[in-house]
């Protein structure tokens, strides 16, 4: 084991003089008397390392001895994973001791006394080869495939197999051999280094369906593709944690793996509190049961922070080779960015912009690429689906995560402060956000398929309407009320019918924040409907209680059970109302 | 400061920079404290043998040969019991004349909360503000800043919120304190009767601006101690983390460090962040909330102190002065307390969020109605009527000098709705209206 004894220390930045090979990223504990503290190399000079420690280093002294591990930060992937709560290091947050988080105390990723029933998939004589699903574990209410080793390469022969039976994650399952005769026994645990991406799989094309979320601004104007990615940008206040929420909550995913990065301790308590009692209407189970938290709040030490994202993607690629659909959601990764710039700072390199590193775009899109809509070896599909959100400095979208973040992620969902000021949530910018993945073929053809031939263009014509409603009020702005042609406020008010009842919706209502695809669709029908209606006016002052009145009755709709008596008692009312305004 | 057995001392200081100084020393550990002629330093740089002190107040005649000695701790405070009442400065030590406390020696700045520990907020804080309690209700375990321009009278603001609160204990950090708010609080304490369930650690603009470093630190130690060991309901008060915030830029300088956005340290976000996670719901049933201060330049809250402030912590009150009334009032729109959803309509009347909801709304359309009058535009009768509301709503309940209970806000709210509007024009759910509507 190379070793070495600390020469420096600025902050949780060491200077570390060692004696033999060490490896960039390798990983490295400081040895303390009453403990070890985690590290990793990020900079090698000569002889002499500089290590980032993932806690404080408080009192730590020059001549510290320390001791290099020989590999790259690692977690554990095997069942046990679900609805645990981890920190940025895959620490199991629940088996910590004590109310105050202790330096140097890290626990178990994985219970290793529990017994999974497991069922065989392969025999003796068969060949794999990595990723290839060795065997299926309950893991909950899932079927978790124990796989070949990502790391191992080549063909490999199963020499044994255990039968079916219950085993825990340390016993021996199976025993397989290579051609050149290596021998690997193996339990249901392998380990990977997070910060590389898990690449057995056959290929990975281009994504061609969309994952519904059950958000109207996402899966009407801005679709999100299975296997996609996407941010959101926003000033504090502007609604980016409640709208993770409601992904998180209504995504149609298997999976879900949310990465509280740098955030408030106390939102993650809410889904602590909240998640356990809500129910998945896919599966009828509680939704904590298909999540998995991994959480360094904005307190928690700056390098585990760094640390959290690449965790929350290494499980998420991992689920993702079991032919699961897993969404990843990070907030926000602002934080994430902000870590790499103390380190940055610290190891005294020249800044970019805003003196975030100059690898800070490189950073971001290598992170994003590891997204993706995957064919398995054995034929099957898997996908991680990315959402991060990006916490811009002084709301401003022209800084440079944002920046970079918007040449990675194909869905753009900027969140306006002036739409959160009058309460129009979720508060996506109809007019600057965008969805690349609706120029694709794959997704055009997928979402004709499902909502009609004509459904892409009713997205267009309705965004349409909104960009001449702004123009619309623009003008009224100007010339006032009466200054212009009453067909400028129909305008206005049909772009407001738009917005009203389509894009706004309210994340805290237990119907209207779940809203399935042809339910979406039919509300569409019914808005293009009252966009297309021949409408007579006199003045231009009966034009906005007229849509008021409309507006109201389709909200109720949204309101209410669909199909419901009620929701078609509201909708021979806004055809009543319609009827009321008919051009001869 | 008196040497004691087992302490390092050395005399051979081979750098001198304006905060800072460096000598050869071992066996020293990091963010230890130390004393440097006299005057206390913390060690913030190993390299090698050599060691980078921060001298809190300043290198002014510090010479090569002046004696420094390492206590071999962190900076620590005595906590117990006896801490309630006192005033104490930033390292600690008493400056009201009094003697010094017993009780066990705690290193500051101790680790965080496990987020799996911690409990959802749930319990109300009342303050008689209307402004705060109606429309961003507070909640134990919550942190907040007041968003305000120096001459806002937000010290007055926070003071009065202390004492209305029925926190067992109330913990004063003041950085950067005027003399003259210094004496204001102490003399409000004092009158009060309240001086008993007060901790006050303050910094004042006499001293020098990095020891204000320590102040937070400091204060949340002593609050931790309430919290956890008495499971108390403890207030924090923290004026004024611009301050703060600009000795964090003056040490990040001296130490050579590149600045970020408005000349602010990089890691501007975790250490502020350090200090508002601190608020907590804990689990024994004590819990720590932090009500701050962030003075703004010219109302901008896109500079990177409040802008990474509203980033950590749970809302902000932005007080700001109502022309139309003469009045300072908690402005509604740019106010926000994230916590409120948890308490308002559960711990309050039932009609609550939707009164906030429909009074903001309609407070709104006063403010459009007064540009439409200043662009010349024709007021329609609505308009006219929004504009009377406006007008009473920012006098009766946003003014900062309102103190009365929440029913009675809530009451007020529908005297104003029913003398200036009709039930549709209100729009709050009919059930609500046909209880509460003033006829």
């Amino acid at each position: 084991m190379v070793k070495g004894k600390i020469s420096g220390i600025v902050a949780n930045l060491l200077t570390i003089q060692v004696d033999g090979p060490v490896a960039q990223n390798e990983i490295f504990f400081v040895v303390l008397e009453d403990g070890r503290l985690m590290g990793e190399v990020i900079r090698v000079t000569g002889d002499v390392a500089f290590g980032q420690v993932y806690e404080s280093t408080r009192m730590l002294k020059s001549g510290t001895a320390v001791e290099f591990v020989g590999h790259m930060l690692e977690v554990d992937l095997g069942p046990g994973i679900l609805s645990r709560n981890y920190d940025g290091l895959q620490n199991d947050l629940d088996k910590k001791t004590g109310v105050f988080l202790k330096r140097g105390e890290y626990t178990e990723a994985l219970d290793k006394k529990v017994k999974y029933e497991f069922k065989p998939l392969v025999k003796a004589g068969d060949r794999v080869q990595a990723a290839d699903w060795l065997a299926s574990v309950k893991e909950g209410w899932i079927d978790h495939k124990i796989m070949v080793p990502f790391k191992l390469e080549g063909k490999w022969t199963v020499k044994s197999i255990v039968g079916p039976g219950s085993y825990t994650i340390e016993d021996q399952i199976a025993v397989i051999e290579n051609e050149s005769g290596d021998v690997e026994k193996l339990t249901m645990v392998q380990k990977w280094p997070v910060k590389k991406a898990i690449h057995t799989y056959k290929e990975k094309p281009r994504p061609f369906k969309v994952m519904e979320t059950g958000v109207r601004m996402f899966d009407t104007f801005n679709p999100m593709a299975e296997g996609g990615t996407g941010f959101i940008p926003g000033p504090f206040g502007a609604g980016k944690t409640v709208l993770q929420h409601a992904l998180s909550k209504n995504a149609e995913a298997d999976l879900i793996v949310f990465t509280a990065c740098g955030e408030r301790a106390n939102e993650v308590v809410e889904i602590f509190t909240e998640f356990p009692e809500l129910i998945d209407p896919r599966t009828g189970r509680s939704l904590m049961e298909r999540t998995t938290i991994i959480c360094n709040t904005s307190n928690m030490p700056v390098a585990a922070r760094e640390a959290s994202v690449y965790t929350g993607m290494t499980i998420a690629e991992y689920y993702r080779m079991m032919g699961l659909k897993v969404l990843l959601l990070a907030d926000s990764t602002s934080r994430w960015a902000q870590a790499l710039r103390e380190m940055s700072n610290r190891l005294e390199e020249l800044p970019g912009p805003d003196a975030f590193p100059m690898d800070l775009p490189a950073i971001i899109s290598n992170f994003y690429a590891r997204a993706g809509y995957v064919v398995l070896n054995n034929g099957q599909s898997g996908s991680v689906t990315f959402i991060g959100t990006v916490s811009p400095a002084g709301g401003n979208l022209k800084e440079p995560v944002t920046e970079s973040t918007k040449k990675s992620a194909r869905c753009f969902y900027a969140l306006q402060q002036g739409r959160a000021d009058q309460k129009r949530y979720p508060a996506i910018d109809p007019i600057d956000s965008y969805s690349k993945y609706l120029e694709y073929p794959e997704i055009r053809d997928y979402l004709k398929g499902k909502l009609g031939a004509d459904w892409v263009d009713k997205i267009l014509t309705a965004k349409n309407w909104v960009y001449r409603g702004k123009e619309a009020s623009d003008q009224i702005n100007i010339l006032g009320d009466d200054g212009v042609p009453i067909d400028y406020h129909l305008t206005f008010w049909k772009a407001e019918m738009i917005d009203f009842v389509l894009m706004q919706q309210d994340a805290f209502d237990k119907i209207d924040s779940q809203c399935p695809l042809p339910r979406q669709k039919y509300m569409m029908d019914l808005v293009m409907e009252g966009i297309n209606w021949p409408y007579h006016f006199d003045t231009f002052d009966e034009v906005a209680p007229y849509f008021k009145k409309i507006i109201n009755v389709l909200k109720q709709m949204n309101y209410a059970v669909f199909n419901s008596s009620d929701y078609q008692k509201y909708e021979s009312e806004f055809r009543a109302i319609l009827n009321e305004r008919r051009a001869n | 400061m008196l040497t004691q057995a087992f302490q390092k001392v050395y005399t051979k200081i081979t750098k001198l920079t304006k905060a800072t100084c460096t000598l050869k020393a071992s066996g020293i550990g990091n963010e230890e404290l130390a004393y440097v002629d006299g005057r206390p330093a913390q060690v913030v740089k190993i390299q090698g043998d050599e060691v980078t002190l921060q001298v809190f107040q300043g290198t002014e005649g510090v010479a090569t040969n002046s004696e420094v000695v390492f206590t071999g701790k962190p900076p620590m405070l005595k906590v117990s019991d006896q801490l309630s009442g006192r005033f104490f400065n930033a390292y600690g030590q008493p400056i009201d004349g009094g003697p010094e406390i017993d009780g066990e020696e705690i290193a500051i700045g101790s680790p965080t909360v496990n987020p799996v520990r911690r409990k959802q907020p749930s319990e109300l804080i009342t303050t008689g503000i209307a402004g705060i309690d109606l429309n961003n209700t507070l909640v134990t375990g919550q942190k907040i800043p007041f968003f305000a321009d120096p001459d806002q009278p937000y010290n007055q603001v926070m003071a009065d919120v202390a004492l209305r609160t029925k926190a067992d204990k109330i913990v004063l950090g003041g950085m950067g304190l005027s003399n003259d708010d210094y004496l204001y609080f102490k003399h409000l304490f004092d009158n009060a009767g309240a001086l008993d369930r007060i901790v006050s650690f303050i910094n004042t603009t006499e001293d020098p601006p990095v020891e204000r470093l320590l102040i937070p630190d400091m204060a949340l130690t002593a609050a931790e101690y309430f919290a956890v060991e008495k499971n108390q309901q403890v207030l924090v008060l923290l004026t004024d983390v611009t301050l703060y915030a600009d000795a964090l830029a003056i040490v990040s300088n001296k130490m050579d460090q590149i600045p970020s956005k408005d000349s602010m340290p990089g890691s501007l976000y975790s250490d502020l962040a350090k200090i508002y996670e601190k608020a907590a719901q804990l689990p024994a049933g004590g819990s720590i909330t932090i009500v701050a201060v962030t003075t703004l330049s010219g109302g901008d809250i896109t500079h990177a102190i409040p802008d990474n402030t509203g980033y950590i912590t749970e809302g902000q009150l932005f007080l700001r002065r109502d022309t139309d009334v003469g009045k300072v009032i908690v402005d509604p729109f740019r106010s926000l307390s994230r916590l409120k959803q948890l308490v308002i309509g559960k711990r309050t009347r039932e009609d609550h969020p939707q009164v906030m909801n429909a009074a903001v709304r309609l407070f709104a359309d006063a403010a459009k109605a007064k540009t439409k009058r200043d662009n010349g535009f024709d007021l329609t009768d609505y308009d006219e009527r929004t504009i009377k509301f406006g007008a009473e709503y920012s006098l009766k309940l946003l003014a900062i000098d309102v103190n009365i209970q929440v029913d009675e806000m809530l009451d007020t709210a529908w005297d104003l709705f029913a003398k200036h509007f009709n039930q549709t024009e209100v729009a709050i759910k009919q059930s609500l209206m046909d209880k509460y509507w003033k006829n």
